[in-house]
């Protein structure tokens, strides 16, 4: 098992690598670093855009730029200047990373559970009213776009908390400045329940349908049969056979939809005002801001390859038939 | 006429067993009235072709059709109503006093469970014992099938087991707990010849070891012959001649029987004998026709077999049972004619190919002329 | 016949099996492979409710919105309208009649949904199907591509060259999420693929000397039509839902055209203020497009591979 996982380890390594490539050309193709200078009026003269080329060592080769920027960020901890003024891109993506962490992190727990209930509900009661109300919820949530949705939420809650006079669930923001302790705590929390919710509903949406045939064949597989035929009972059956077997598809579909999940967050960070991941990336792709927004493609990656290795390792722990592979 | 109400020493017994399926084309009537009795320690072969209804019957037995399925009719344990049980009830009742075994020994096993897991979550089920009796347990249970190196092997998974040793497993699985009662619905069925022998001797081996009698389900009726005691047939849902082995083999009476011993090969016949299979399919379970439903298929179909399907009912000349009833029997209105024919003589005219050249094996060197695949051959699968 | 023995003349009759009896044995009428799927797909009512809603749609927002007496840019002199026999779906602060708007953001959603799906269909089917049918080298390299594509989030990307080609009209719109998604596909189409390859009628093929193309084209790609044709659904709902958001951004479509997304972008405040129509009008579009594609897709998915409960004798 260890091999296994050192092994697994050892891979996501180039794959790592080859991303930060990727990135670095999709970011050079994608950026103009200069723009946001150019576009100023009055317009700056040459000798200030020479100078800024130079700071963000624009006047060289594709590689040279490449491994300029790698040996800089991987020998050094430099993620390299921004061209938002006063921006030191690692505090930004510190900050933004803890609060982006929190909302993620929860947002997964919670459409996990939530699909593995849905799933196997609908499973076992296939084709009854549940089961369909079950489906066309959660076709309704696949359908659904993150940002309205967020927008409606809020709405709803807004006139909530006015008619009922309570405000712990906030609709704007990640916090409120100044506390400490348990009031933190709360406010914190208060703060993540719509995020949560919102970000959670698409992933559940389509997590319950993929939990929900995962179960199905497992329902209609021979061990199955031969576990009750061998005078098992109902419950044990359904979730020492049934549920433990279903579950490790689910596993990479979880690790695969890491990057939506990611691209989903941008989203709600943006409707609920969060000074997260996402408002960072909106602001520095607005701005042109070439390091920053390689920066955030690369600490994305290595979130999703990350991800990718914790399910690469718990399928392995689930499922015996690939430790040698 | 079904034979008459139990004896003291059945130790299964099914009547009238029906099971219907509603399905989106009309009832399947999947099982049309089987009986029989099984007494301890005896081997009873169900033979039949796919649709046959022999592997519904079993799962009847076992309480384990789908929801939809709609049974009728009555199976005793000994003296416990089967039919009707709550599913908990018949927890009780599977893998205790009856074990099954099923037919492909590739998906029979969980494959994220260690072997001696799922050994011993038979014995757990059952029994009130230790971990540690029930892992030793299990080590035995593997022994018993002949399993090399069972200590090492109970720690390891299905997918590191061949087909073979799997399904031995399986077999082992079904023995845990003495059964009085094993169903074997194909259990060679998936398996390399060679393999075969070596399970048929694991479930020869689970019999001995723990007395139990066996149903034996299977569509090869060579397995038959070495296995079973008694041999029901069974055609579209019902049964159509019951007997030893002896009557079925050497004096079958239903043409059906007949046919399906012809399309057998033989090394004991003479060379250059054809193989007659029985022309044309089963018939559809949803629409069937009154009668006996073998007719468009049989060579000795009259207008009384369309008009009144024939019931079962003894054959002169055939043993008896302690009860009195005779043991062969047979659902057929021309049973006394079958008696005077080879398989040969009725079906041969049915193959396609029947008109052959003269010389036809006799020279040396000549190349057999292909089959015409008229699908035939796909009958008796 | 004529070899029966005597004593059987007299029973036999016309009994023997001929061909025409035993056609009476077939209860069910054969039917082609295209009429099955069919068949099999009519008996989803959601889904092919579906399909007349998705027609209404795209009639409503071509021929509809061609044939509104207002378009998308005229001013009219009622602002803020909540909807009426004039402004059915009322009107925003500045006086753009919100139906012809709504009208012009779903043809240009639907526009770019459609050419992303299907331009990302084929390209990934295509490469799928190469690293599938081949695997060795080509299939590891191809698929590492195809994974380290994957690693990217596709509104981080989107969002980036979307900005970047904003000048550039809807359609480099189209190519940038098409060349985001294809790799989903791909995946798919390669999983198929392997286990095709091994099929019988595949070494046959090549027994007799088939070339690797016409093996992949004539023998692979239809038997994994039903998936690719499923998948296809699903990224139109994809496609839409990423452009609006997208555009909701800023970084999708851009004034003066409109699309689904820009609209509820700036009907964001309307809400807290009471212009609920302007907000609610093109979510529900999206809704309505999104769901219906997704009832779709789960009928033709259904319809090519059933996996029904089947009795067992």
């Amino acid at each position: 098992m260890l091999a296994f996982a050192v092994r697994r380890l050892l891979v996501s390594i180039p794959v790592f690598i080859l991303s930060t490539f990727l990135v670095f050309l999709l970011v050079t193709w994608g950026a103009d670093p200069l723009a946001q200078l150019k576009a100023k009026n009055p317009p700056p003269s040459q000798a200030v855009i020479d100078a800024m080329s130079n700071t963000l060592y624009i006047n060289h080769s594709l590689l040279e730029r490449y491994w300029h920027w790698f040996s800089q960020l991987f020998f050094h901890g430099n993620w390299g200047p921004s061209v938002q003024s006063g921006t030191d891109i690692g505090q930004l993506l510190r900050t933004s990373l803890t609060l982006t962490a929190r909302l993620v992190i929860l947002a997964m727990i919670l459409a996990v559970i939530l699909a593995i209930i849905a799933g196997v509900i609908s499973a076992t009661r296939q084709y009854s009213k549940t089961d369909y109300s079950i489906t066309l919820i959660g076709f309704l949530f696949l359908s659904l776009p993150v940002f309205w949705f967020a927008i409606l939420l809020k709405q709803l809650v807004v006139n909530m908390n006015n008619s009922l006079n309570w405000y712990w669930i906030s609709t704007y923001g990640a916090n409120t400045p100044g506390l400490t302790g348990w009031s933190a705590f709360s406010d914190a929390a208060g703060h993540l329940v719509l995020p949560t919710i919102v970000l959670a509903m698409s992933s559940y949406a389509s997590w319950s349908r993929f939990q929900r045939a995962s179960m199905l064949d497992v329902l209609g597989s021979d061990y199955m049969r031969l576990a009750r035929a061998k005078g098992l009972s109902r419950r044990r059956v359904m979730v020492r056979h049934g549920l433990r077997t279903a579950l490790i598809p689910l596993t990479t579909q979880v690790a695969l939809d890491t990057a939506a999940i990611l691209g989903g967050a941008v989203l709600t960070e943006s409707v609920f005002g969060w000074q997260g991941m996402g408002t960072m990336l909106v602001n520095a792709i607005n701005a042109g801001d070439f390091n920053a927004v390689l920066a955030w493609l690369t600490v994305a990656a290595i979130i999703v390859i990350l991800f990718n290795l914790i399910a690469d390792l718990l399928y392995g722990v689930l499922d015996p038939r690939i430790r040698n592979a | 006429m079904t034979q008459s109400a139990t004896t003291t020493d059945t130790v299964l017994s099914v009547r009238d067993l029906t099971v219907d399926f509603p399905t989106g084309d009309g009832v399947v009537h999947a099982v049309r009235g089987v009986s029989y009795d099984l007494r301890p320690g005896e081997v009873l072969g169900i033979v039949g072709e796919s649709g046959s209804g022999k592997s519904v019957t079993s799962m009847a037995v076992m309480g384990l059709l789908p929801k939809t399925a709609r049974t009728s009719g009555s199976v005793r344990f000994r003296d416990e109503e089967l039919l009707g049980l709550t599913d908990k009830e018949m927890t009780r009742v599977r893998g205790s006093k009856i074990a099954m075994i099923f037919q492909d020994p590739m998906t029979s096993l969980n494959p994220v469970y260690k072997i001696g897991f799922q050994l011993a979550e038979a014995v757990l089920a059952h029994n009130d014992v230790s971990k540690q009796a029930a892992n030793k347990r299990a080590i035995e249970l593997l022994e018993m099938v002949n399993i090399p190196q069972p200590d090492r092997r109970v720690e390891q998974y299905p997918h590191e087991f061949s087909g073979g040793m799997r399904q031995r497993v399986v077999i082992a699985i079904a023995m845990a707990n003495n059964p009085d009662v094993i169903i074997a619905d194909e259990p060679t069925t998936a398996l390399d010849v060679t393999v075969q022998a070596q399970v048929l001797e694991s479930l020869r081996a689970a019999q001995r070891e723990t007395g139990a009698a066996m149903v034996l389900i299977t569509h090869d009726l060579g397995v038959v012959a070495g296995q079973a005691d008694r041999v029901l047939v069974m055609y579209a849902g019902k049964p159509v001649e019951i007997g030893t082995v002896e009557d079925i083999y050497y004096n079958p009476r239903m043409p059906y029987t007949l046919g399906l011993l012809g399309s057998l090969p033989r090394l004991d016949k003479r060379d250059q004998q054809r193989l007659t299979p029985i022309h044309g399919s089963p018939p559809s379970l949803v629409n069937l026709p009154p009668g006996c439903p073998f007719t468009p298929r049989c060579p000795l179909a009259a207008a009384v077999c369309q008009a009144r399907e024939p019931d079962l009912e003894p054959v002169d000349g055939s043993g008896f049972t302690a009860a009195g009833l005779r043991i062969h029997l047979s659902a057929c209105h021309f049973k006394e004619q079958v008696a005077r024919h080879d398989p040969a003589d009725l079906f041969a005219t049915s193959a396609s190919d029947a008109e052959l050249p003269a010389d036809f094996g006799s020279g040396p060197g000549l190349v057999e002329p292909p089959l015409e695949d008229d699908g035939s051959e796909d009958e008796l699968r | 016949m004529h070899d029966l023995p005597s004593e059987n003349t007299q029973t036999t009759g016309n009994l023997t099996p001929s061909a025409g009896q035993i056609e009476r044995e077939f209860t069910v009428k054969a039917r082609t492979q295209t009429q099955l799927v069919v068949r099999r797909f009519l008996q989803h009512k959601l889904a092919v409710v579906s399909v007349f809603v998705l027609v209404a749609i795209v009639l409503l927002a071509f021929v509809g919105g061609a044939l509104w007496h207002y378009s998308y840019t005229d001013i009219t002199p009622d602002n803020s309208v909540s909807p009426s026999a004039r402004h059915p779906f009322g009107t925003d602060n500045l006086g753009y009649d919100e139906f012809a708007r709504v009208m012009r953001g779903t043809q240009r959603s639907l526009e770019i949904a459609f050419t992303v799906a299907i331009l990302a269909t084929i390209v990934g089917t295509v490469w799928g199907a190469i690293a599938g049918y081949y695997r060795g080298i080509a299939d590891s390299a191809m698929m590492r591509f195809v994974d380290l594509v994957l690693t990217i989030p596709i509104i981080a990307a989107g969002a980036l060259l979307g900005h970047h080609f904003q000048s550039a009209g809807w359609w480099a719109l189209a190519l940038v999420i098409a060349g985001l998604s294809w790799p989903a596909v791909s995946r798919i189409v390669r999983g198929q693929t392997l286990s095709l390859r091994e099929k019988e009628y595949v070494e046959a093929a090549r027994a007799l000397g088939a070339k690797d193309s016409r093996i992949i084209f004539r023998h692979i790609l239809p038997n994994v039509i039903g998936q690719v044709i499923v998948v296809v659904t699903i990224l139109v709902a994809l496609a839409i839902l990423t452009e609006s958001s997208l555009s909701y951004l800023g970084f999708g479509v851009q004034a003066p055209d409109t699309s689904l997304g820009t609209l509820i972008a700036s009907a964001q405040t309307a809400l807290q203020g009471g212009q609920w129509w302007l907000f609610y009008f093109p979510g529900i579009m999206i809704i309505l497009i999104c769901l219906s594609v997704n009832f779709i897709g789960d009928g033709l998915r259904d319809a090519f591979d059933p996996s029904q409960q089947r009795v067992r004798a």
